[in-house]
């Protein structure tokens, strides 16, 4: 009944939209498993329970509070309300230091205790990471 | 003086836009000549921004601080190269250039296409001068290179030491070659599309176009890598970090044009997928510019947040989209009478697979870079979309993406047949071999890792062949395979046998592995012209008792008081040696990150190969012609 041509664009267009929504199916999916959450010390009290998927803490490196053995590199992470304690094995940026913002990304042992697989490096030395600033102003 | 001169050639200029626009619309009712008016005025206006530019850079290199840009972005102690470089390490001068660009194309463009119809000529230029009047206004309104302040300050507040790098000097004029050359081909598809002139010979013209861009893009985004290599200090060469995507995106959408422009300039079909691929490239590369320049994106492109200037962007690219979806549903016919069909197997159809791959990756990558954006402003919650992300949905797909890349320049135009193409098969059987050996051999026994190894070595071997066998036919497109096909390898190999050792050791101490000793032997201080070095001094010495010494130094700079670490890297064809050092404050111990990159060189060397299969293609018409 149809000619060739409009059967040949019929299967044309069926076949953008199969491959369309199939891939818009795998993204999702996959950003639904790799988004990294970022949350402040606080955010991590008042946590239902900890998971064990990998997230991001942001704050301010409390001071006194770096100390570092050949292994380790352990400091507390604050937002002035509440505090956790990192600890890290890697290598740290230059601009990490106490009194400074930071991002540490990694897994909770516990609501106290975080075990950071990475500190983000920050640019120049007014920066603040936006989700410091918000931590730290408190949403 | 210099900065006065500067500041009155932008408002010149202005006035040449304004001028050329004029002119243009009157020739538009008058075909038969095209006005010499307008060439001049195009090549005047050039030569203000040029002049406006030089004034910038005269005033960085006299610190001429009564400048609001040179005294937030200079210092006396700068080394003079990088008082220079520091012209474009901003965002006032680093919109100065885009201006440069657009305008340097307008007049290349002008006196490379006399052959062109004329319509077509004037309507380019006129869209051309949209762009630029618009950059014009964004530039003289909310970020003037040329505002002074009084009281003139005696010491200007320094350029970002991590900025102050060769690699860095090169990057922004390079990518911004390739970025802001996109313009070109947009404002040009939109013309030829109102002068309905999508044709053979315009696809043949705006070729050239496309591979320039596309060249300098690659070699841009291969020297911003570069330098996120050795200077941020963590051994890598892409992070999937937004503002390295941003970049990717457009060159994505660019090089899927590339190949849409090759079928174009034979068979005169797929009109509207170059028109909307064209429209897209500039498209991509606006928005790029607008979340680096907004602050959205938080980088070391991000100069001074300034809401106002983001908006400026947001608002003139939105004027340019509707403007171009105008153009492309009201003046866009496609030829009916022209549509020559083509069979199943044949280029037509690899290239066409070859397309909805490159569109699959740009919309991961578009994905995951604006996913986070999108879900901060809806619902306040942060996140960001990590490397995993990427390679998860990107890996698997290479595989056919690379088979494709072998198989499809094999295929003739229309209909093709795969007879005698049993050497095809048999490569396959070689490199699916190969890579099984080679698996085995690096212990990862994954199944995915075989059958990407292998297809990365079957378009290695079969590139290879055409090098002997076809000679200089297609050499050009078999040039950019084979370096695509080597830089797939490369980074596999880079990948699988990476080591790294992450340790804390103090002056004098030595850390021990079953594999190398790592003896920190001491560190020297030195005084540079605007910096401090600490440089320490690392014998490693590995399973053969061969002792490698390797100097990674901390930079204490004077302003902005900022310490960078700068890896040592000793580098040979088959691998890098990579190390950083970094003190931890207040801290006897120095954090050490010492690695081993194999076949880093060929990243970046294969990245030079594909950017020289374009370079080739241009080189060969110009001695065909």
């Amino acid at each position: 009944m149809y000619g060739r041509k409009v059967k040949l664009r019929f299967f044309f267009i069926l076949l953008i939209l199969i491959t369309l929504s199939l891939s818009v199916f795998l993204i999702l999916k996959s950003l639904e498993e790799n988004v990294i959450y970022f949350q402040s010390p606080s955010e991590i009290k008042v946590l239902a329970e900890v998971k064990k998927n990998k997230i991001r803490v942001g704050g301010m490196v409390k001071n006194n509070s770096i100390s570092v053995q050949s292994e380790e590199l352990k400091f507390v992470i604050t937002d002035f309300k509440n505090e956790i304690m990192v600890s890290y094995s890697g290598v740290v940026p230059n601009l990490f230091a106490e009194g400074k913002g930071v991002v540490a990304e990694g897994y909770l042992k516990d609501k106290n205790f975080f075990l950071a697989t990475k500190i983000l490096a920050k640019h120049d030395e007014n920066y603040m990471p936006p989700e410091v600033k918000t931590a730290i102003e408190g949403k | 003086m210099a900065s006065l001169i500067g500041s009155y050639s932008l408002f010149f200029g202005l006035g040449c836009s304004l001028l050329v626009v004029f002119f243009s619309l009157k020739d538009l009712k008058n075909l038969n000549n095209l006005d010499n008016k307008i060439l001049s005025l195009t090549f005047l206006q050039f030569l203000l921004v040029v002049l406006s530019f030089f004034g910038l850079i005269i005033s960085f290199v006299n610190s001429d601080f009564s400048n609001l840009t040179v005294f937030n972005h200079s210092h006396t102690t700068k080394p003079l190269f990088y008082k220079i470089s520091g012209t474009w390490g901003n965002h006032e001068g680093s919109l100065l250039l885009w201006l440069l660009v657009l305008t340097l194309f307008i007049f290349l463009f002008l006196i490379r296409s006399k052959k062109e119809p004329k319509k077509y000529r004037i309507l380019t230029i006129l869209f051309q001068q949209i762009i630029i009047i618009g950059f014009f206004i964004f530039l003289i309104k909310t970020s003037n290179p040329f505002d002074y302040i009084y009281p003139v300050p005696k010491e200007g507040l320094g350029l970002n030491p991590i900025l102050q790098d060769p690699a860095l000097a090169f990057h922004p004029p390079i990518l911004y070659l390739g970025y802001v050359g996109t313009s070109i081909i947009f404002s040009s598809v939109l013309a030829a599309s109102v002068s309905n002139y999508i044709t053979k010979e315009w696809a043949k013209h705006i070729k050239q176009w496309v591979i320039i861009s596309w060249i300098f893009l690659s070699l841009g985004i291969l020297l911003g890598s570069i330098w996120a290599y050795y200077e941020l200090g963590w051994g890598g060469f892409w992070f999937w970090d937004p503002v390295e995507n941003i970049s990717l995106m457009p060159w994505l959408a660019l090089t899927t044009l590339l190949h849409c422009i090759l079928v174009l300039e034979k068979k005169s079909i797929l009109t509207s997928w170059v028109i909307i691929l064209s429209i897209a490239t500039f498209t991509l590369s606006m928005s790029g510019t607008f979340l680096v320049r907004s602050g959205i994106l938080n980088s070391v492109h991000t100069f001074a947040n300034d809401p106002e200037r983001g908006l400026f962007i947001l608002i003139f690219l939105f004027t340019l989209i509707f403007l171009s979806l105008f153009v492309f549903f009201f003046f866009h016919k496609t030829d009916k009478k022209n549509t020559t069909s083509f069979f199943l197997l044949s280029k037509e159809t690899s290239i066409l697979v070859n397309n909805w791959f490159m569109m699959y990756f740009l919309a991961v990558v578009l994905i995951g870079t604006i996913y986070p954006i999108f879900l901060d402003v809806i619902s306040s919650q942060k996140i960001s979309v990590g490397p995993p992300f990427y390679h998860k949905l990107i890996i698997p797909f290479l595989i056919p993406f690379l088979l494709m890349m072998a198989i499809g320049p094999k295929l003739n135009w229309i209909k093709s047949e795969l007879q005698n193409k049993f050497y095809l098969a048999s490569f396959f059987v070689i490199s699916l071999f190969l890579s099984f050996m080679i698996i085995r051999m690096l212990e990862i026994s994954i199944l995915i890792n075989t059958v990407l190894f292998a297809s990365a070595f079957y378009l290695f071997f079969i590139t290879l062949r055409d090098f002997f066998i076809k000679g200089f036919k297609n050499l050009a497109q078999n040039i950019a395979h084979f370096g695509f096909s080597l830089l797939i390898l490369s980074i596999l190999f880079n990948n699988f046998l990476s080591t790294e050792i992450i340790t804390n050791l103090k002056v004098g101490e030595t850390y021990q592995s079953n594999k190398l000793t790592i003896n920190f032997e001491k560190i020297e201080k030195k005084k540079m012209q605007n910096f401090e070095a600490i440089i320490g001094k690392f014998n490693i010495k590995n399973e053969s008792d061969y002792i490698e010494i390797l100097k990674p130094e901390l930079r204490i700079y004077n302003q902005p008081n900022i310490v960078t670490s700068e890896a040592d890297i000793k580098t040979n064809l088959f691998s890098d040696k990579f190390m950083t050092m970094n003190l931890v404050q207040n801290q006897e111990y120095f954090n050490i990150r010492y690695q081993k990159k194999p076949f880093m060189i060929w990243i970046w060397f294969s990245v030079l190969i594909i950017s020289f299969g374009g370079l080739f293609s241009l080189l060969k018409k110009r001695y065909e012609s």
